[in-house]
């Protein structure tokens, strides 16, 4: 399980854009990196983010090595009906994670 | 030599010594994140972007977790709220352990003596996790260390080390940390060489660490033999570098470059 | 914002960079041109928040802005990052839609070396847009090793 931790505004206006902010712990290993004994260390990146609100897919990203480690990613989403907004991740391993947001929508 | 004369150069020369040892701290005293540039202090200040707050997060889940063969969770003896300002006291001297210990010692500690566990790695993810979760519960309180009575060796101890040349590059803490502070060597500023971000997410591991590992990096950098985590040494050093740090808010977990 | 000049062949570079230092700026034409399909972006309405000067390549915050009205009918699909000297040049790349509402995107990129770091935006429309700006690095990501 990665974990990782979603922000996003207490409460937001129907038809405003909104920021959802994203952090995930990962080492984004890059293949480039060599241990003590000079071999190099095996790339691991967290390659997918994706977020769903209002029943459908508002956003992705395919993330490389070239991403900073503990990746961050904050994104905008239009603010339609109050409910769940859930944010998935996973990486070339197949370890993957998620955080549910709930988006409170005033008039 | 009459008794009061005697007296009286005893109360001398300990305010001489006094004296001496306050101007031995750094002025005006500044925090770590102070020689940082803007984006790094940007980051240290975002409480939810800042990496090492995910260590944090980690740490808040391990403290609930029973376990060992006592099957006991940090939460089950530590009421809400207990750990603030314990993070700003460490190093101290602790009866139980019989010795001056940091506040990984103390973790551990519990964790074999309470919990039952083996103890947890040095810089292992769950050790990180814990300790960047209490010293974190003491945000913003002043470095207060005690450093009397079975301290005062220890203390003493910190402070040869400090002033100690070391290394083939020969140098000492306080050639770099109190002679040269904020001016520039391979592009980056000197700090004052204070304890109060860690345990600190450090941009060039690309992780969490310790104070340990960055004090390691240190002596690395003087071309010197690193001490062993959890050594004597280490722990003299850390004790008298919290006390050059008195009065400066705790503000882990840190970002540094 | 023409490719920044080099000769030496995207592959080789990518696949041997270990060992090899700090790499020349590759060529981006073949990777702007998968993107577009051979089209030539235009430069404009991309913005680029980064700092003049990283501390440290291993992560430099960024923030990527494309001005779009973000309708059904005029939106950003997707931003892609391009980093010529990294050992993949192609760092990341973000899919957007309408209902995104705006074109912003906040991260934090590793870079390898002093260089350009260069957007390209895919608009509804089979529209293209291009913008670069310059990082100057001091400790190299991917590259400069470290101990302890």
């Amino acid at each position: 399980m990665l974990l990782g931790r979603v922000q996003i505004p207490q409460s937001v206006r129907r038809g405003e854009a909104f920021e959802v902010r994203v952090l995930v712990q990962h080492p984004m290993e890059t293949g480039f990196r060599r241990d003590m004994n000079g071999r190099a260390i095996p790339l691991n990146v967290l390659d997918h983010v994706s977020c769903k609100y209002g029943g459908r897919e508002v956003f992705s990203a395919k993330l490389g090595s070239g991403i900073a480690a503990n990746p961050y990613v904050a994104f905008y989403v239009t603010a339609d009906t109050s409910g769940p907004l859930i944010v998935e991740w996973s990486d070339d391993k197949g370890e993957k994670g998620s955080f549910t947001a709930t988006v409170s929508v005033a008039g | 030599m009459s008794f009061v004369l005697l007296r009286v150069l005893r109360v001398t020369s300990f305010v001489l010594l006094a004296t001496a040892a306050e101007a031995q701290r750094p002025s005006p005293l500044k925090g770590g994140v102070e020689f940082q540039g803007d984006d790094v202090k940007t980051l240290q200040a975002d409480e939810f972007a800042n990496p090492g707050m995910l260590w944090v997060s980690k740490g808040e889940a391990y403290w609930k977790q029973p376990k060992g063969e006592a099957r006991m969770a940090c939460g089950g003896c530590h009421a809400q709220g207990a750990m603030k300002g314990v993070g700003a006291r460490y190093p101290r001297h602790d009866e139980a352990i019989g010795r001056v210990v940091n506040l990984e010692t103390r973790i551990n500690a519990c964790v074999t003596t309470k919990q039952k566990a083996p103890a947890l790695a040095w810089e292992s993810d769950e050790l990180l996790s814990l300790t960047a979760y209490v010293a974190r519960q003491s945000r913003g309180m002043p470095i207060a260390v005690s450093i009397d009575g079975k301290a005062k060796p220890v203390f003493e101890a910190g402070q040869r080390l400090y002033y100690q040349r070391i290394g083939q590059l020969h140098l000492a803490c306080t050639n770099c940390h109190d002679a040269s502070w904020g001016r520039t060597i391979l592009a980056e500023k000197i700090s004052q060489g204070h304890p109060d971000g860690w345990p600190a997410y450090r941009l060039e591991w690309q992780a969490l660490g310790s104070l340990e590992r960055r004090l390691r990096a240190c002596f690395f950098g003087v071309r010197a033999e690193m001490p062993a985590y959890g050594s004597d040494d280490f722990t003299a050093l850390e004790l008298y570098l919290a006390w050059r740090a008195q009065g400066l808010p705790v503000s882990s977990p840190g970002i540094r470059r | 914002m023409q490719a920044s000049a080099a000769a030496i062949a995207g592959g080789a570079l990518g696949a041997n960079a270990q060992g090899l230092g700090l790499a020349a700026p590759q060529d981006l034409t073949p990777y702007i041109r998968e993107i577009t399909g051979g089209r030539k972006p235009e430069e404009r309405d991309v913005e680029i928040d980064i700092p003049q000067i990283a501390e440290n390549g291993n992560s430099i915050p960024a923030k990527f802005r494309v001005k779009s009205p973000m309708t059904a009918e005029d939106h950003v699909t997707a931003i892609h990052i391009l980093c010529e000297r990294n050992p993949r040049v192609q760092a990341a790349t973000f899919h957007l839609g309408p209902q995104s509402g705006r074109a912003e995107i906040s991260t934090r990129i590793r870079l390898a070396g002093t260089q350009n770091v260069t957007v390209v935006a895919v608009l509804s429309g089979n529209r293209y847009l291009i913008g670069a700006t310059p990082v100057l690095v001091t400790a190299a990501a991917c590259l400069d090793e470290t101990a302890g």
